[in-house]
């Protein structure tokens, strides 16, 4: 998930154009895949209200508790995992120049490797538990938070930094971790998008549940709707996780020349 | 500063030391955790074989194809969602919505339509690597200096010309970027692709020896993507060097 | 009050240090407004930073109140030159400039008041929830005086705090810093390149050498203490004094370019 500042605000528009705005393409687009899969029967492609039927049936059940709950919780726990490790680390390796400058190739290495191969890879130390499954997310999130967390403390304003040792103001507790969460946030958002990748590749490649699995499980079974259902239900995550995040990060960053109008 | 390439250089051989010394102690069973030096000598052995190579070829292919169709694609529609008033604000809530929809989310898609073939992984690393590249345009075309095209609109400059001198040079560097970002999305979901739908490829690979246990194999592949991933980079920053020298631009790099 | 002797600093770039500071000596007295001045690159801050315990020094010693200084002294106050980058911008003005006396253990009340006070002072009673960055560079600059003054330091350094802020914000803020000085009577030592500035707000004058740099004058403003923009500046002593000043100085950058030449 990149993220560039906000498009740029209307600020006058009514609410009226700003809903037709929102809402006008997203519309069309629908529309025109009912167009396109009533008049061409594609057996891949089913109608809106076929997969929206579907939706309704499959993930409104057990499966929320069995399945989605479970796989979400995961991710939960490998990123919090992963953000206190990271920053954690990150924050002394930061401050100290030379060992910042011999951990740096090790940990941009690391975080070179395409997360989804650390899979196969814990799969065979850890055998497929949930503790793998919580793993395979902190090695994968680790990287971008401990790197950006790295960076983020290194390039503190020195001159914050000055006025901090003049006034004696502990670095620690007022200075260094909300000078350097702009980036600390940068490094948060990438490991979120990794995280919902290896949340699903664990559980697509190796797995009897949650929510890869069972998406995977319809493929296999042709059951087609349900898996277009599947593969919504993880769009409307993705989307969700991602408006939760700049929720946050707009309040933690509030101060921030980027959020800023 | 040339201490820090030594002090780099030590970090790497510190890691090295401890990645050869935990499994040969007995800290790590090194049935699960090879030595380095013997990673590193099935890597050699692997090297030395046509198999990887036709695997690395095929992983490169998925790679360069979906990279060069995701970015013509996203540099072309950036531009006119970009420069065509009212399209950015009339694709707004469909791109923000469709943007953070993990690309994972499509294999089984992928895998319906295309089996395990090179259809599957295109299908992966350009949905994925469009959005990289598509983000960063839009965002470069945003950023023109209004004095500039003040100053264009004052001689009355034809919208060609304006796109070549004015628009373009100032997109250039966020241009780089998103092909910067796309190129390493991509190889992340070449790889995901092949290891997870079995397309040809050093994914594919890797599913084969963690299936049949071979685990020095992994570990080996594992560190030739995380190679590769460190080359793309680089490649791609090079390029990047050499593309905007001839544009000194003073620009924030939007945050990926 | 304070006290320098024979401040020496090299710095050990790669291989051969660069001595930037040769040796100053001087002193200011409690209550005094010194000003120091010199050419372009003569180390100005560098002399600041070290007497504020900032950067170690290569030789001499500062004191203050008769204390050696060895780290930033806890009596001292800075105001930087970039009062963007030294407040916090995700604190409040009232929370910028109470921040120190909260390290300082300072009880609430007393805080409160001297907070309040420094605000009034410096003319920004009236924003003290705004954030750094809502505020134009003259208030800002403000809001890190009024933080120095709160702190109650016993002596107060100000590394060229005007020289980023536009001409007209500049005047005003020189005039508040003497109304402050005079109504607070604080030991200051004030560093700027603009010779005007000095001669206009200092009881004396310290004039540098270029690097490496050495004190080329002390000279003594003998202007009325009571001064102001438009009165002051057009009293014939102060253009002398300051021709004086920007005589010594252009002798001093004339000294600089002929030993560059020798040494070539």
């Amino acid at each position: 998930m990149t993220e560039p500042q906000q498009a740029p605000r209307r600020p006058g528009a009514p609410l009226g154009v700003r809903l037709a705005r929102a809402l006008g393409l997203p519309v069309l687009l629908v529309l025109a895949w009912w167009a396109v899969s009533a008049t061409a029967r594609n057996f891949y492609a089913p109608t809106p209200d076929t997969v929206a039927r579907a939706f309704a049936e499959t993930w409104f059940g057990h499966r929320i508790a069995d399945d989605v709950l479970p796989s979400l919780g995961r991710l939960l726990a490998g990123y919090a995992l992963a953000a206190v490790l990271g920053i954690g680390l990150g924050v002394p390796v930061g401050l100290a120049p030379r060992l910042r400058a011999a951990a740096e190739p090790v940990l941009e290495f690391f975080r070179a490797i395409p997360p989804p191969v650390l899979v196969p890879l814990i799969m065979l130390l850890a055998g497929i538990d949930t503790a793998m499954k919580i793993l395979v997310i902190v090695s994968g999130c680790l990287w971008p938070i401990l790197l950006n967390t790295v960076e983020g403390v290194r390039a503190l304003d020195e001159v914050l930094t000055d006025t901090c040792r003049m006034y004696g103001i502990g670095r620690l507790r007022h200075l260094i971790i909300r000078g350097a969460s702009p980036q600390i946030m940068t490094g948060l958002r990438q490991a979120l998008s990794v995280g919902i990748i290896l949340m699903v590749i664990s559980e697509m490649f190796a797995s009897s549940s949650g929510l890869g699995f069972t998406i995977v499980l319809f493929q296999r079974g042709f059951q087609i709707p349900e898996m277009w259902s599947g593969i919504l239900l993880l769009g409307l995550i993705g989307f969700t996780l991602s408006v939760l995040f700049r929720w946050v990060e707009r309040r933690v960053l509030f101060w921030h020349w980027s959020h800023r109008a | 500063m040339v201490s820090r390439f030594w002090y780099g250089l030590a970090g790497l051989a510190v890691l090295l030391a401890v990645m050869e010394a935990v499994p040969r102690l007995g800290l790590v069973d090194p049935r699960f955790l090879p030595p380095a030096s013997r990673i590193l000598g099935e890597l050699g052995a692997l090297l030395a074989t046509p198999e990887l190579w036709a695997a690395l070829g095929e992983t490169m292919r998925g790679w360069g194809i979906g990279l060069a169709v995701a970015f013509t694609a996203a540099v072309a529609i950036g531009f006119v969602i970009g420069i065509v008033p009212g399209l950015r604000a009339a694709t707004h809530s469909t791109i923000e919505f469709l943007r953070p929809i993990p690309s994972v989310a499509l294999i089984p898609l992928a895998t319906l339509l295309f089996g395990a073939s090179l259809g599957s992984t295109l299908l992966l690393v350009i949905y994925a690597s469009f959005w990289q590249v598509l983000i960063q345009v839009l965002y470069g075309v945003a950023d023109l200096d209004t004095v500039a095209a003040d100053t264009a609109r004052a001689y009355r400059l034809g919208w060609w010309t304006r796109i070549r001198h004015l628009v373009w040079p100032t997109a250039l560097p966020y241009v780089m970027t998103g092909l910067r970002l796309g190129a390493t999305v991509a190889f992340i979901l070449a790889i995901t692709a092949e290891l997870v739908i079995g397309s040809p490829g050093l994914g594919l690979e890797i599913q084969l020896a963690q299936s049949s246990g071979a685990v020095t194999t992994v570990y080996a592949l594992v560190v030739l993507t995380g190679l590769i991933g460190i080359a793309v980079n680089l490649g791609v920053r090079l390029l990047e060097r050499r593309v905007l020298a001839w544009h000194p631009s003073v620009r924030g790099e939007v945050p990926a | 009050m304070l006290e320098v002797s024979h401040l020496r600093k090299v710095y050990n770039g790669n291989g051969d240090g660069v001595e930037a500071v040769r040796d100053i000596t001087f002193d200011v007295a409690a209550g005094e407004l010194v000003c120091v001045v010199g050419p372009s690159g003569c180390g100005k801050t560098t002399l600041l930073r070290c007497i504020a315990g900032l950067l170690p020094r290569t030789g001499g010693e500062v004191k203050i109140g008769g204390v050696p200084v060895t780290g930033p002294p806890p009596g001292m106050a800075i105001v930087f030159q970039e009062y963007g980058r030294s407040l916090f911008p995700w604190m409040t003005v009232w929370q910028n400039v109470e921040l120190p006396l909260k390290e300082k253990k300072v009880p609430r009340e007393r805080r409160d008041e001297l907070v309040a006070e420094s605000l009034e002072a410096v003319g920004l009673a009236h924003v003290p929830k705004a954030y750094p960055w809502q505020l134009s560079g003259g208030m800002q600059q403000r809001v890190a005086i009024a933080r120095a003054l709160a702190y109650e330091p016993q002596v107060l350094l100000m590394d060229e705090p005007f020289a980023a802020v536009d001409a007209q914000t500049r005047a005003e803020l020189e005039d508040l810093i003497l109304r402050i000085w005079q109504r607070l009577g604080m030991t200051t030592l004030f560093v700027t390149h603009d010779i005007d500035e000095a001669v206009y707000l200092g009881q004396r004058v310290i004039v540098l050498s270029s690097s490496p740099t050495v004190v080329l004058e002390d000279l003594k403003i003998d202007l009325p203490a009571e001064r102001d923009q438009i009165g002051t500046r057009s009293l014939p002593r102060f253009a002398e004094l300051r021709g004086h000043v920007y005589e010594q100085i252009q002798r001093a950058k004339g000294a600089q370019i002929q030993r560059a030449q020798e040494a070539r």
